[in-house]
């Protein structure tokens, strides 16, 4: 959707609404992105990206809870170099911007992919420094404000384009993470990637899962995630934040907004209202902005901060 | 949004794993056995829907149904790995884990219809055919494998089909005709105009049965594989065009078919996400 109500800018991206797709949901191909932008994402996050190819972890990678779902996918990804390809052929064809994300096992290696993805064309870059179920990358580094510091530095002095870091809510304080990120330089922060969880078959009594731990996602998190935007943005009001968690409806939307974030991310509502989700929660949102009385998405931006 | 909030209650209750003993197992080749399990929820699923059956403790892998009703599912598996060793070593009693079932069906059409199997591909074919088979005017079958002994289903095949018996290719000549499953495709649709072509197998034939269709300006429908992880539509491993195999397949439309056709039987994303050879 594409109104003058809608549109925002999150870092120097131009978003012509303020929901875009999460990373590593539809996130591989080009035509994938495409579909996900005609069903009206105003961005597209790629799935995360490192040096090497990934195989992932065997199956059972994604299982059911109660009002979620728990992955634990293990980051496959045919490594960036192979991926550049697949990266200038969804530039070629997207309108709206495209962010890469990115993870490493050392600073160094997320600069790399950085500088690559930039140049096959990424309009920005996000950091996974939050995925909760790979060793040495993710969360090991998205919970250590040292390692934080160390990466997000690293990939600022190594790229032009607004850098984005995703944090993770599986920490004692949000903020200080945060904090770090914004000191070290981020553009944006993306809050939150999902909520370590398991999960057990009670009649083979063992975990589902092959990794056995994974991410909780869905309308379960969300009201922890619109806590961590709150948070966030109490903190640090002049940083840009995209909500994300649990997002799958224009209601939840807009209690991201009000929350502090400037757009949200949507991942497992697609499989389970359809892409056409992006296009309910603008529809939704702009006639909650009329009805309303407002201009823009932006005047209720942590609006719920001043009650 | 009364519609959607019954949706995603559904696909919740659909995509939740039951686990369950198996109830019987039988042997149809040497490489190939048949599973039955009580589940209430894929016993009403449609031929050309697929089941994720987890091997607790081993994998999770992607199966067509072969047969569902009253309160119960069938499935054809074909041992090529790990996963499918492990489960032909299983037997009654032995627990699995069910979800689905997921994806889209064939549509049931009438007339003269010509179905086209290779290997394991003709197990959601044949609960096809049981469906059509009091409906049409024509119910013409040909099933393919590279040897007699891999051929599925040849009596139940012979009951629904409306010729005297199905048509049996091997490529040994083992058995039946010694040719691809493909070959007699161009006789059997000169002397008979069929409505709907519907096949399942291995992508090179189903991409020449495609060809021959669009060629011949037949509908068809194919179902296809790719690598399944969630199943419900999210993880973009499956993706074929703009489309996801899980869940706007696996069956595909001729419209459909066209539309993807320079991936058809040329590639796919492996499990690192990189584009594969077919
Ligand atoms: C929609 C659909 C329906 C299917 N129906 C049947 C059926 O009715 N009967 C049958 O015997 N087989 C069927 N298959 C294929 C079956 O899923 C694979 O043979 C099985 O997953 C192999 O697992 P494995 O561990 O034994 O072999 P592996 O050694 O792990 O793999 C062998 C090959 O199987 C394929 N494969 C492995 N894992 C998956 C996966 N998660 N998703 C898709 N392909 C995979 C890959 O091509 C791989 O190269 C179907 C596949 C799909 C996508
Ligand atoms: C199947 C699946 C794969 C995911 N892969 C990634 C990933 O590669 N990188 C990442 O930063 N987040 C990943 N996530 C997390 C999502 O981007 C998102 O932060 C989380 O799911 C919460 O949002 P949601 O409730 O809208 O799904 C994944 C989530 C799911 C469900
Ligand atoms: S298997 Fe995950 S989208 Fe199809």
């Amino acid at each position: 959707m594409n109104n003058n109500l809608l549109t925002v800018n999150i870092a120097g991206l131009k978003l012509q609404n303020p929901t875009a797709l999460a990373s590593g949901i539809l996130g591989y191909t080009g035509d994938s992105f495409k579909f996900v932008e005609e069903s009206g994402a105003g961005a597209i996050v790629t799935k995360s990206v490192g040096v090497s190819p990934r195989v992932g972890y065997s199956n059972p990678t994604v299982v059911q809870a109660k009002s979620g779902l728990i992955n634990a996918v293990g980051l496959p990804n045919p490594g960036i170099n192979e991926y550049t390809e697949e990266l200038k052929y969804a530039k070629s064809v997207l309108k709206v911007p495209l962010i890469v994300s990115v993870f490493g096992y050392t600073s160094e290696e997320y600069a790399l992919v950085a500088v690559k993805a930039a140049e096959a064309g990424a309009d920005a870059v996000e950091l996974n420094v939050s995925c909760p179920h790979v060793k040495y990358t993710g969360s090991e580094i998205g919970q250590n404000p040292k390692l934080l510091t160390d990466v997000v530095c690293a990939v600022k002095s190594a790229v032009q384009k607004p850098v984005i870091v995703k944090l993770s809510p599986n920490v004692t304080d949000i903020v200080e993470l945060g904090k770090a990120a914004v000191k070290a330089g981020a553009d944006a922060l993306t809050v939150i990637n999902t909520v370590r969880a398991l999960a057990i078959d009670v009649e083979t009594q063992e975990p589902i899962l092959s990794n056995v731990r994974g991410g909780l996602s869905g309308p379960a998190i969300k009201p922890i995630a619109v806590r961590c935007v709150y948070d966030i943005f109490e903190a640090l009001p002049k940083t840009p934040i995209f909500g994300c968690g649990g997002v799958s409806d224009w209601r939840d939307a807009l209690e991201f907004f009000l929350a502090g974030a400037s757009a949200v991310q949507v991942g497992t509502a697609i499989a389970f209202e359809e892409p056409a989700v992006f296009e309910a929660i603008n529809k939704g949102v702009t006639a909650y902005l009329k009805r309303k009385g407002y201009g823009s998405v932006k005047e209720i931006v942590g609006l719920s901060h001043q009650a | 949004m009364e519609v959607s909030k019954k949706l995603s209650a559904y696909l919740t209750k659909l995509n939740t794993i039951r686990t369950t003993a198996i109830k019987s197992v039988k042997s149809e080749s040497p490489t190939v056995k048949t599973f039955t399990l009580e589940d209430d929820i894929c016993s009403k699923a449609n031929p050309g829907q697929f089941l994720m059956l987890r091997i607790p403790g081993i994998d999770e892998i992607p199966l067509s149904i072969l047969n569902a009703g009253e309160g119960q599912v069938q499935f054809s598996v074909k041992a090529v790995g790990d996963a499918t060793r492990h489960l032909h070593n299983l037997t009654t009693g032995d627990l699995l884990g069910l979800r689905g079932p997921f994806g889209t069906s064939f549509t049931e059409t009438r007339g003269r219809v010509l179905l086209i199997g290779g290997g394991t591909g003709t197990a959601p074919l044949l609960f096809l055919a049981k469906r059509l088979a009091a409906k049409v005017d024509r119910l013409s079958f040909v099933i393919g494998a590279k040897t007699k002994n891999e051929l599925l289903y040849l009596t139940e095949l012979d009951a629904v089909c409306t010729d005297e018996s199905a048509i049996a290719t091997t490529e040994d000549g083992s058995y039946g005709l010694q040719c691809l499953a493909t070959e007699p495709l161009e006789k059997l649709v000169d002397k008979q105009k069929f409505n709907m072509i519907y096949t399942c197998g291995p992508e090179k034939m189903v991409k020449s049965i495609f060809n021959f269709a669009e060629k011949r300006k037949i509908a068809m429908e194919a179902s296809l594989e790719r690598l399944i992880r969630c199943g419900i539509g999210l993880c973009g491993s499956c993706m074929i065009g703009k489309y996801r195999v899980c869940r706007d397949g696996p069956v595909f439309t001729m419209a459909r078919l066209s539309e993807v056709k320079d991936e058809l039987g040329m590639s796919k994303l492996g499990f690192d996400g990189s584009r594969i050879e077919v």
